[in-house]
């Protein structure tokens, strides 16, 4: 059955006694996308996850999976899930090989299908060369992507990886950036992570959480046209005053500096270097800003200014 | 494949490849051929003691399964400590919960994975008292009762140890749990001496009463429906618990 939502979450809810630790979540993914989860520790992502994987029941709320109910049908909705938790879930004691076999099986792969499937999980996960090591004596690095592995072995149309790239140094994360990337050509992902760069490097659209809330929805496409572009300059004899054709504000910062936001059709730069020149202002620093992910995330989720900004959202 | 199977194959893989499963056996082979052996010198010593009643048989598997029974109360929540508690503390446990696989057969699966173990010790506790077959006559449905009463009783033993798994993280405690709860079931024999209007119910809910019955060679559908029944309760239980883990 082919459907161009694989996971609709209406309403999600998750009390933990008086604690609400989710509220309300509404989350939807369609087919090649990847859905970035963002908030600050605590903030519900992994709650969210363990409610999408049929970990946690939730106290209110549907999940549907590839249009099946995961309440009603929790097995058949299961099927087209891979789950890639915050621990990944391996066994020490088993060789990757003998593991993968076990997730494979387990997932419904069929025996004549195994072997192939265990290639492939291995070659799109880097593990071809330690097939046969023990999992406990692999390095975190390699531990990761054994989970990864399982959670793609069985090709489900879903993968939801909570932190995927927690404890890796930055060459591991690196690289399993790029093999996330490569795998949404195939699957949708849903990706939750605190790291902002790393959601902003991979992910086509971006769900900010905070205190159980989604408190920022948008795609990455829309974020960029959406950011009012910011220039910062820098002066080594600043004039007193700038004036230029298009710009809506211009802030002094102390120290020859500015800051100058225009409309969006108007780049001042060229006319900002021609002026500079002209009257010898000695322009020694021309930057262009936008409006980043961080400088969202920060205003959305630190402090009292929550309420407001979502609000005016 | 049903998920069933593919747990259980994994599950026995696990224990048969840690060093644990093969401590276990090692000790349990060591004692009871010690047993083994000092009953089989006794009786060389005192041939006087077989009689039209009592043969070969008799002494050797009733003293062998008797004290292996004993043995198992204190290996059995050894092996069953694993098997929840420490995928849960690990956080391996989640492969499981997230896959297409219902609670009923992730327990089922972990239950049968531990009866391979079981079926091991069976086959240690058949060879020994088989053994004796070059030398000797052996009444082999006594043999048999007694295996099957050994190899109920460590189905029970591993029912209620699997249970104890389910409610905690931490392994140890998970043992230590089983096996106090063991000894309660089995010592629920003792209260029954007592006397009093409920001592016939604690005889019946008592683990040693209807394994004494199968161990002396008397096949009885009763023990064999407590031994079901206590196995069902306690595996269902398992189910009950860790749906509860979900909500």
């Amino acid at each position: 059955m082919e459907n161009d939502i694989l996971i609709e979450a209406r309403g999600l809810t998750r009390r933990y006694g008086p604690n609400v630790a989710v509220e309300h979540i509404d989350l939807t993914l369609r087919r090649g996308e990847i859905l970035g989860l963002l908030g600050p520790n605590g903030a519900g992502k992994s709650t969210t996850m363990k409610m999408l994987t049929g970990n946690l029941a939730p106290s209110g709320g549907t999940v549907k999976i590839n249009g099946i109910d995961l309440a009603s049908d929790a097995k058949g909705a299961k099927q087209h899930l891979g789950y890639l938790p915050e621990q990944p879930p391996v066994h020490p004691e088993l060789t990757v090989d003998e593991y993968l076999e076990f997730a494979a099986a387990l997932h419904g792969v069929a025996k004549k299908d195994r072997a192939a499937a265990l290639q492939r999980a291995k070659q799109s996960c880097g593990l071809t060369e330690v097939s046969r090591r023990l999992i406990g004596n692999l390095s975190k690095g390699y531990q990761q992507r054994v989970g990864l592995a399982q959670a793609i072995v069985h090709r489900p149309p879903v993968i939801i990886l909570d932190e995927p790239t927690v404890g890796l140094d930055p060459i591991q994360i690196r690289e399993i950036r790029s093999l996330i990337a490569a795998l949404a050509q195939e699957h949708s992902v849903i990706l939750s992570s605190h790291i902002l760069p790393e959601i902003q490097a991979v992910c086509s659209r971006v769900l900010i959480v905070n205190r159980g809330r989604v408190v920022f929805h948008q795609s990455m496409a829309e974020l960029a046209a959406a950011a009012v572009p910011s220039y910062l300059v820098q002066f080594r004899n600043a004039p007193a005053t700038l004036e230029l054709p298009g710009v809506t504000s211009v802030s002094a910062l102390g120290d020859g500096r500015f800051r100058i936001e225009c409309e969006t059709s108007h780049d001042p730069r060229e006319a900002l270097v021609e002026r500079s020149v002209a009257n010898g202002w000695g322009l020694i620093e021309l930057r262009a800003q936008t409006r980043s992910l961080e400088e969202i995330f920060v205003s959305l989720t630190s402090g009292d200014t929550t309420d407001e900004l979502r609000k005016a959202a | 494949m049903s998920p069933v199977f593919a747990i259980a194959r994994h599950e026995a893989r696990r224990i048969f490849v840690s060093p644990l499963a093969w401590t276990v056996l090692a000790v349990l082979q060591f004692i009871l051929g010690m047993v083994f052996f000092l009953t089989l010198a006794q009786l060389a010593a005192e041939p006087g003691m077989l009689n039209e009643q009592a043969g070969v048989a008799d002494y050797i598997g009733g003293s062998l399964y008797g004290f292996s029974s004993i043995l198992l109360l204190l290996i059995i929540p050894l092996l069953t400590m694993r098997l929840f508690a420490e995928d849960r503390k690990s956080g391996s446990l989640t492969l499981l919960t997230s896959a297409p696989a219902t609670l009923t057969e992730i327990v089922l699966g972990k239950y049968l994975g531990l009866c391979v173990f079981f079926l091991a010790v069976l086959v240690l506790m058949a060879a020994m008292p088989l053994s004796l077959l070059a030398g000797t006559n052996l009444d082999l449905g006594r043999i048999a009762a007694g295996l099957l009463g050994v190899f109920l009783l460590m189905l029970a033993f591993g029912a209620a140890g699997l249970f104890m798994s389910t409610l905690t993280r931490e392994p140890v405690i998970a043992a230590v749990g089983g096996f106090g709860l063991l000894l309660v079931v089995w010592l629920l024999e003792a209260m029954a001496y007592g006397g009093g209007m409920f001592s016939e119910l604690f005889r019946q809910l008592s683990l040693i009463g209807h394994f004494e019955k199968l161990r002396r060679g008397v096949f009885d559908t009763a023990d064999l429906a407590y031994y079901t029944l206590f196995i069902v309760l306690f595996l269902w239980l398992s189910v009950q618990r860790l749906d509860l883990e979900r909500n």
